[in-house]
């Protein structure tokens, strides 16, 4: 089923929040505002929010390393995420997480994580509770190809899929695993080829096209739903920035061609949908437009959001260490 | 007042808390067929999916277990000490730190049950007493149970604890029996035991020994033998090495003056490490003489029974230490 024109809107909408939030990454890390690590996400939109598109409020999320785009996606709110970044008390995590640990429990947002293919065991286990609890919330995990070769990924796989559990298995395969390509890290031609060893569907999405990612989505989705249990979805998206902010040995290793960048630079998510959502006369390039500007307003409320909002006190460092 | 062993007193905690709360549940390895003594008959009350057998995954399922304890589920899960080693991502990265992490939105009421067996042939790979690697992660509560009154009570109170909790079933401590209440002569109708609080397991005036975890029962022993002698040794047992009870030990020792740990696991950095360090800095000018460490050798389990006895604290390096003390 095609998503409906509001829906459509909306993803525009957070393509560009992700994108125009990590240019305003950049811009602070280069500068010197921003002194921890950063992955950005730029490239890779469409797969966040294709996939988040089909999922509602109470279903639940969690990702990696390359961290603000899952959150966004979701419909995490821009100040907290920059304030965070910024070690901020008025971030997500209250300053203690940063930009790998974004974390928004009241919209599902159970957590990226640092250490890669650590929240694939994480999803799958909201996912058992969901059907313990006998609620129809699913699951979804967002890993790269570098985590598809860990074997947490691949226990995880195996139990979701023999326990039938609502989870689907989000695969980002930006080609790298920071230099490493996995065509020289995978045994397989695609990640999505393993599904059938765990007896489950494997869908292979061209991951710039962020209505096709949704739409594999739904499907997977409704099988969780209905009780069939898990999907493992690969999308072959591409990331145009290097791995880390900060990481300046990386760019200086040529892992990848200039002429492969600028390929997949020519398949940008945002103007792919762009087109696809005005080709057909459902939005105008004037509806682009307007949200496009929006947002930018919203990026810089954002940041001046977490520029205003304060450190944490020192008497801070020992809280949230444990519940009551 | 019942008798029972160790690990009936573990399965009556985990029966009395699956019945009392349904997001309580249990998963591990080999559980349907109890093949560890504390599961009998709980697939067949409560289940398929509050019972559950797992693959060999412990990573996987330790972390299914934390996703799940993040949306209200109450995990117990049941391993070997060894098998930490496997999981050890999924603990120490994701349990102990979301909750920090993530700014104090996660709860994680996930309770590891983990056998703890030493000393009896099994060789480097089955024989890890590891709590002390645990007890310096900040983020878990580490619970050392000796005897089957512990061992129910302190199980209940981790499973409602909102915090990952280690318990660590010591091979020594297993095969104790010993009184455990019926529930209907308690007050409050159930057998909580705090964290936290210390247990002065002998009262005494000459020598204070903390034992850890089997550590317990060889300064009992050890103290048996010594009264004999005319010393009066006071034997504490912590309970809970995260939280630790400091203030039992110092009041002890600023009795006593001398201070023995017996501790199972290797010596360096040992929990006997930590008491140490702590008295020598806390009650410092209450010591008559040098603090004494009875900890397992810095050295991996051998297998042949001619070596793996020497690793291991015993009741005579116990004495030994006390009468060293002494002098």
């Amino acid at each position: 089923m095609p998503p409906d024109k509001d829906l459509l809107l909306q993803m525009l909408e957070r393509m560009w929040r992700i994108r125009i939030f990590e240019e305003t990454v950049i811009e602070i890390h280069s500068s010197g505002e921003l002194q921890g690590p950063a992955h950005p996400y730029i490239g890779q939109e469409a797969v966040a929010v294709g996939a988040c598109a089909a999922l509602k409020d109470t279903d639940y999320i969690a990702g990696n390393h390359r961290s603000h785009g899952h959150p966004i996606a979701k419909g995490g709110d821009l100040g907290g995420a920059m304030a965070e970044l910024l070690g901020k008390s008025g971030g997500y995590c209250k300053g203690k997480g940063g930009s790998m640990h974004l974390a928004d429990f009241s919209i599902g947002i159970l957590g990226e994580s640092g250490i890669v293919a650590s929240s694939v065991p994480i999803a799958t286990g909201a996912a058992l509770a969901s059907k313990q609890q006998g609620k129809d919330f699913i699951s979804m995990v967002f890993f790269g190809d570098g985590a598809s070769n860990q074997g947490a990924c691949h226990e995880s796989m195996n139990m979701a899929s023999l326990w039938s559990l609502p989870v689907i298995f989000l695969c980002e395969n930006n080609q790298y695993a920071i230099t490493t390509s996995y065509k020289n890290s995978v045994s397989v031609d695609h990640i999505s080829d393993r599904a059938p060893a765990y007896n489950m569907p494997g869908v292979l999405v061209d991951g710039q096209d962020a209505i096709a990612v949704y739409e594999a989505t739904v499907h997977a989705v409704e099988r969780a739903r209905a009780g069939e249990g898990p999907t493992l979805i690969e999308c072959m998206t591409y990331r145009f920035e290097d791995h880390s902010l900060g990481l300046d040995r990386v760019r200086d290793n040529p892992y990848r061609s200039d002429e492969e960048v600028d390929e997949w630079r020519q398949r940008d998510p945002i103007p792919i949908h762009e087109e696809a959502i005005t080709s057909t006369g459902v939005v105008t390039a004037e509806d682009c437009a307007e949200i496009q500007a929006r947002v930018r307003v919203d990026v810089a409320a954002a940041l001046e959001f977490a520029r205003n909002s304060p450190y944490p006190e020192a008497k801070e460092l020992f809280e949230d260490m444990w519940a009551e | 007042m019942p008798n029972m062993t160790y690990m009936a007193a573990i399965a009556e905690a985990t029966r009395e808390e699956m019945e009392r709360d349904e997001s309580v549940y249990l998963m591990g390895e080999d559980i349907r067929a109890s093949v560890y003594g504390a599961s009998a008959g709980l697939f067949e009350i409560f289940g398929e999916d509050r019972v559950i057998d797992t693959p060999l995954s412990e990573n996987g399922f330790f972390g299914a277990a934390i996703g799940s304890s993040l949306v209200g589920q109450r995990p117990i899960v049941e391993t070997v000490t060894s098998f930490f080693w496997v999981g050890m991502d999924q603990m120490i990265s994701q349990a102990a730190k979301m909750r920090y992490m993530f700014g104090g939105q996660a709860k994680l009421p996930v309770t590891w049950r983990a056998r703890m067996f030493y000393a009896r042939g099994a060789a480097a790979h089955h024989s890890d007493r590891n709590y002390n690697i645990f007890m310096s992660t900040p983020g878990l509560k580490v619970i050392c149970p000796t005897n089957p009154y512990d061992a129910k009570g302190l199980m209940k109170t981790a499973v409602r604890d909102n915090n990952p909790c280690l318990i660590f079933e010591d091979g020594i401590a297993i095969s104790s029996r010993g009184e455990v209440p019926a529930n209907e002569d308690l007050p409050g109708g159930e057998l909580l035991v705090p964290f936290g609080e210390a247990r002065i397991v002998r009262e005494g005036t000459d020598c204070t020994i903390v034992g850890i975890a089997g550590g317990v029962a060889h300064a009992e022993d050890a103290a048996k033998i010594l009264e004999g002698e005319g010393i009066s040794c006071e034997i504490i047992d912590p309970r809970t090495l995260v939280p630790l009870d400091k203030q039992t030990i110092l009041t002890s020792v600023e009795k006593t003056g001398r201070l023995v740990v017996v501790d199972p696991a290797h010596e360096v950095c040992s929990v006997a490490s930590e008491i140490s360090s702590i008295v020598a800095q806390e009650a410092f000018w209450s010591l008559q003489a040098p603090i004494i460490k009875v900890a397992s050798a810095q050295v991996n389990v051998p297998y042949s029974p001619a070596l793996e006895p020497l690793v291991y604290p015993t009741p005579e390096r116990v004495i030994e230490a006390v009468r060293e003390t002494m002098s």
